[in-house]
């Protein structure tokens, strides 16, 4: 009778932990603030979803896009949900890697989220990844010291160059100029681009020739590279977007174009020394408006190599929806939702007065235009990168060459010379000029 | 006996100098895990602060610490184990019975660690994606075997060669023809060199931040790939990497302070005639 | 591997020399058979597709192309330095470590107060990722505004050095030579130590200074022991990767792009796994030569 006991229990518990088999997914993810507030908040996702467990993979930026195209391209199946942006989402979905999100119920309201951001994420009229959040570009300035010498944040770059000599006279210790100078694609590039773009430059005509020693460019890098000398901090050749938000934060810099995801860390009292004394303006155009700030959007995608597709598709409308924006809010507050992605997120008061940086930041995403990044013809879409699969050693080629500029290595013109004659290199090894 | 406590203080001075001076990046990385972020960041440099718990907590509840570091430590320790497991014979083999070709072959060894990782990371992904060994311990223990084994040859091969030929032919002429005896009389002595060259294998293991990398995803990540998670996200993050990075290295400092002393006492062996 | 043949033959040849060799054959065989298969099939594949066009993002032009990789490695304006940068690199940390080291190794064998502890921390940078020391030492030491470097030269009056930019290849000499520092002092240690030490106070007993000592009885006991070093360090410092990813990204310009990562950039950057598998196939190239040169030196002026 007992042993008859024993073996009915035992039966039953094998059963039920079969019932209770879960499926396991694997998450690729970048560690900023917002995943890391994710991670976190997933709890909620897996207790509703007691079937769904949840392995999170988190990665370093360049470390995880490297890890994450190895193997996607090789097809190896290691991730069901992938963190990828506004640059591999299009060339992905073209080539059928990923999953399209063509079914989703109408009370994800797909329709709400902001149209750069969701065109940037869709490749033939396909939504291939949901955006997680998205930023473009603006000014970061110290309202106190602009006070001090009497001028209005810049609108243009024309403006820019009157108040900075004022405003290196009057701030010690504090450096009038703070822009991106370590090479990467993403890193200097993204701000330099933006700069090219609206002194009226382009990288590709519709032929795809570089146009790296085009009068535009020139006129770009020499300005980065004069006014960076003589207004920036040293060592601006190793400060990436990090230690240039550092510097802010720390006091250091009066003026800083970057991206409008900081503006939540910058204006937080707990993360910022300055938090009191911020201000925000839409980023200085040069000769023309286009392309002067940027569109970025991280953003979850399903690989076509994934075995749980319909369970990575639930965590991923959930990880993007109105209640996960909610749920954040009640957690953690209205200053740290993700931002970017929803017109909803912008109609909500709570957000509106936490975030004074707000209606700036979805006016730059809206008037964000990649398509027409430039007032040129231009064969390719994308603000602060091109959306081609070579872009990323493009970029990052060039993108050491404007350091070496910056630290007077490398003479403007030797610069853009070694950059043009690598982009066409490799444009001509990618087959682009077969015709 | 004045003059020699003098000289003792002397020495006792610059090394402890020097010891103080390389270890002081690390001394400032552990100073920093207890700073807040914005601390961490501020000039001047504060040696005196108000320390907090914060990153470490912060670190333990975004990842879990213990199961990397475990991956960390079957790694480690079992790759050095395979690796000492197939060199011991071959390495004695090619020390004691050197033919033509030993040098040769010992150069070819080394020769098979002189392709950069990167360039064959294709390859190899594709053959562990098709032995299903991707983001499997007992896979990445392979390849870490692997990798070490042509510094383990050469580092046990050089100790080998320090031990007298005088006592290991005494052993023959008492008999001691069978492999076994031979290994009864050889292992003890060449026991700190053995004892070197793992612990050189256990750190290199433990530091590898390659394969570690590429071949795992959420299962056999050891700490390396913790401490990836930590690095250059956006934001302040000096503070936290601090954190992560010394409960990376704790395990691996304090085995290799207790490793240390049996090195240090085992050392006496050439003064043994 | 023997000539098994003609001992065999012989009638009544000697029996323990023939199963001592049967016996190192079977105790050799797994080791090299396991590193047979682990070298062989990478290089091959690496061989293989070196001669490929094989673009991971595009993975429908595949095809034979010959020397295309190669020529086009080869003519990549970059490559000089990358190799440049490379020789300089492993050459500077080298001399520094072995240099260093051997000096620190004689301290460091000295009866002193807290030795034990002393050691320790002579050895604790060995034992940290090398990630994360690029880090510290960009972040925490060498950066020019928040660095400690910079408050320390700035407290003195002395102007901040911007190390990444204007001096980056030496930024990262000093970084990969604190790391290795310690692995070159153990190593010379441990072989200072074995040093007889009869004959040692032989040798003072016939009035010989600390300097003579140094030069006549230490350092060509050290030969075997620097060479392992050497040897060791030359494997790694060929492919240092991590600290420049992590500092400079091989800038300014190329000024700190080795050949590791260069090839990194066709790799990972490019994926362009035909590139790179001629980048991987040129690295074993100059790794052989460089080796060769060394050993011959080696063996020249150090080995007995």
């Amino acid at each position: 009778m007992h042993t008859l006991k024993w073996l009915l229990a035992a039966f039953a518990s094998v059963v039920a932990s079969a019932a209770f088999a879960q499926t396991q997914l694997n998450i690729a993810t970048v560690n900023n603030s917002d995943m890391i507030i994710m991670q976190r908040l997933s709890k909620e996702f897996e207790a509703a979803h007691p079937d769904i467990k949840l392995n999170w993979v988190v990665l370093e930026e360049n470390v995880l896009r490297e890890r994450v195209t190895t193997d996607i391209a090789t097809k190896g199946g290691s991730f069901d949900v992938l963190t990828i942006g506004t640059y591999e989402a299009p060339i992905w979905g073209k080539k059928d890697w990923l999953v399209p999100f063509d079914d989703l119920p109408a009370s994800y309201d797909v329709d709400g989220l902001i149209k750069p951001i969701r065109d940037g994420l869709s490749a033939n009229g396909k939504l291939y990844a949901l955006p997680f959040y998205g930023e473009s570009s603006f000014t970061f300035y110290r309202k106190d010291l602009f006070d001090q010498v009497g001028a209005q944040p810049p609108k243009t770059y024309a403006e820019l160059d009157q108040v900075l000599p004022k405003l290196k006279a009057a701030a010690k210790g504090v450096y009038p100029l703070c822009l991106r100078g370590k090479p990467g694609w993403g890193e200097n590039m993204a701000y330099f681009d933006t700069l090219v773009n609206t002194m009226g430059g382009r990288w590709f005509d519709e032929k795809w020739e570089p146009q790296l020693t085009t009068p535009a460019w020139k006129k770009a890098l020499t300005w980065y590279v004069d006014n960076m000398k003589k207004y920036g901090p040293p060592g601006a050749s190793s400060n990436g977007h990090n230690e240039n938000r550092a510097l802010f934060a720390t006091g250091k810099c009066a003026l800083w174009i970057d991206a409008t995801s900081a503006a939540g860390y910058i204006s937080n009292p707990k993360d910022s020394q300055v938090a009191d004394k911020v201000a925000y303006a839409v980023a200085p155009t040069g000769t023309v408006p286009n392309g002067a700030q940027w569109l970025w959007s991280w953003a979850l995608g399903i690989p076509a190599s994934t075995k749980h597709v319909q369970e990575a598709k639930a965590f991923v409308e959930w990880a993007t929806s109105k209640d996960y924006i909610q749920l954040v809010a009640k957690s953690d507050g209205w200053t740290v939702v993700p931002p970017g992605t929803r017109t909803w997120t912008y109609e909500q008061p709570e957000y509106l007065q936490a975030a004074p940086f707000a209606k700036l930041t979805l006016q730059a995403i809206q008037q964000a235009d990649p398509i027409h990044s430039s007032a040129l013809p231009i064969p390719y879409t994308g603000v602060q990168f091109v959306g081609i699969p070579e872009f990323q050693a493009i970029g990052t080629y060039v993108g050491q060459q404007v350091a070496a500029a910056l630290v007077g290595k490398e003479s403007v013109a030797k610069a853009l010379e070694l950059s043009q004659a690598f982009t066409k290199r490799t444009m001509q090894r990618a087959g682009y000029y077969k015709k | 006996m004045n003059r020699a406590l003098t000289r003792k203080w002397i020495w006792t001075v610059l090394a402890w100098g020097v010891a103080l001076l390389v270890f002081f990046p690390i001394f400032w990385m552990v100073l920093t895990s207890f700073k807040t972020e914005i601390e961490a960041v501020s000039t001047p440099p504060r040696l005196f602060f108000q320390p907090t718990l914060e990153n470490y907590v912060a670190v333990q509840q975004r990842a879990n610490y213990f199961s990397y570091a475990w991956n960390s430590l079957y790694l480690s320790f079992g790759s050095t184990i395979v690796a000492l497991v197939i060199a011991v014979p071959a390495t004695y083999a090619m020390a004691f019975f050197p033919t033509r070709r030993t040098k040769d072959t010992l150069l070819w060894m080394l020769s098979t660690k002189f392709m950069p990782p990167v360039g064959v990371l294709v390859p190899i992904y594709i053959i562990f994606r098709d032995l299903h060994l991707l983001d499997v311990r007992e896979g990445l223990l392979i390849v870490y075997a692997l990798i070490n084994l042509p510094i383990v040859v050469w580092m046990l091969f050089s100790f080998f060669k320090e031990v007298p030929r005088e006592i290991l032919e005494a052993g023959r002429m008492d008999g001691a023809v069978a492999r076994d005896e031979l290994f009864h009389l050889l292992l003890p002595l060449a026991l700190p060199g053995i004892a070197s060259t793992s612990l050189l294998a256990i750190i290199l293991s433990w530091n590898e931040a390659f394969w570690s990398l590429n071949l795992t995803a959420s299962q056999a990540g050891p700490l390396t790939f913790f401490i990836a998670s930590f690095s250059s996200p956006e934001g302040l993050f000096w503070a936290k990497l601090s954190a992560a990075s010394t409960m990376a290295i704790a395990p691996i400092l304090v085995f290799g302070w207790m490793s240390q002393r049996q090195l240090v006492r085992g050392l006496t062996f050439g003064a043994v005639k | 591997m023997t000539t098994g043949a003609s001992t065999l033959s012989a009638p009544g040849a000697v029996p323990v020399v023939r199963r001592a060799r049967d016996k190192t054959f079977a105790l050799k065989l797994p080791s090299i058979g396991l590193l047979l298969v682990w070298s062989i099939v990478p290089l091959v594949m690496t061989l293989w597709y070196s001669l490929q066009r094989y673009n991971l993002l595009s993975p429908g032009e595949r095809g034979f192309v010959g020397f295309d990789n190669y020529t086009f490695l080869l003519t990549d304006p970059g490559l000089a330095t990358a190799i440049w940068n490379t020789l300089l690199l492993v050459g500077s940390v080298l001399v520094v470590t072995i240099a260093a080291g051997t000096l620190l190794a004689v301290l460091f064998d000295q009866e002193f107060f807290g030795r034990g502890v002393a050691r320790v921390l002579l050895i604790a940078p060995f034992f940290v990722m090398p990630t994360v020391s690029a880090l510290i030492w960009k972040n925490l030491l060498m950066h020019p505004v928040n660095g400690l470097f910079a408050f320390l030269l700035k407290s003195v009056g002395l102007q901040t050095i911007d190390w990444f930019a204007d001096l980056p290849l030496t930024a990262i000499a000093i970084i990969v030579a604190w790391q290795w520092l310690p692995f070159a002092t153990l190593i010379l240690l441990t072989a200072i130590q074995a040093l007889d030490p009869e004959r040692k106070e032989a040798a003072r007993m016939d009035g010989a200074g600390p300097i003579s000592m140094f030069v006549f009885i230490i350092l060509p006991h050290l030969g075997r022991a620097i060479s392992v070093v050497i040897m060791i360090e030359l494997l790694f410092l060929l492919s240092i990767f991590a600290e420049i990813f992590v500092t400079t990204s091989g800038g300014p310009g190329n000024a700190s792009t080795n050949l590791p990562f260069l090839i990194y950039r066709y790799a990972l950057l490019d994926f362009d796994v035909g590139g790179a598998s001629a980048g991987g196939v040129l690295a074993i190239v100059l790794a052989n030569i460089v080796a060769i040169f060394l050993m011959r030196f080696l063996s020249r002026t150090i080995e007995a």
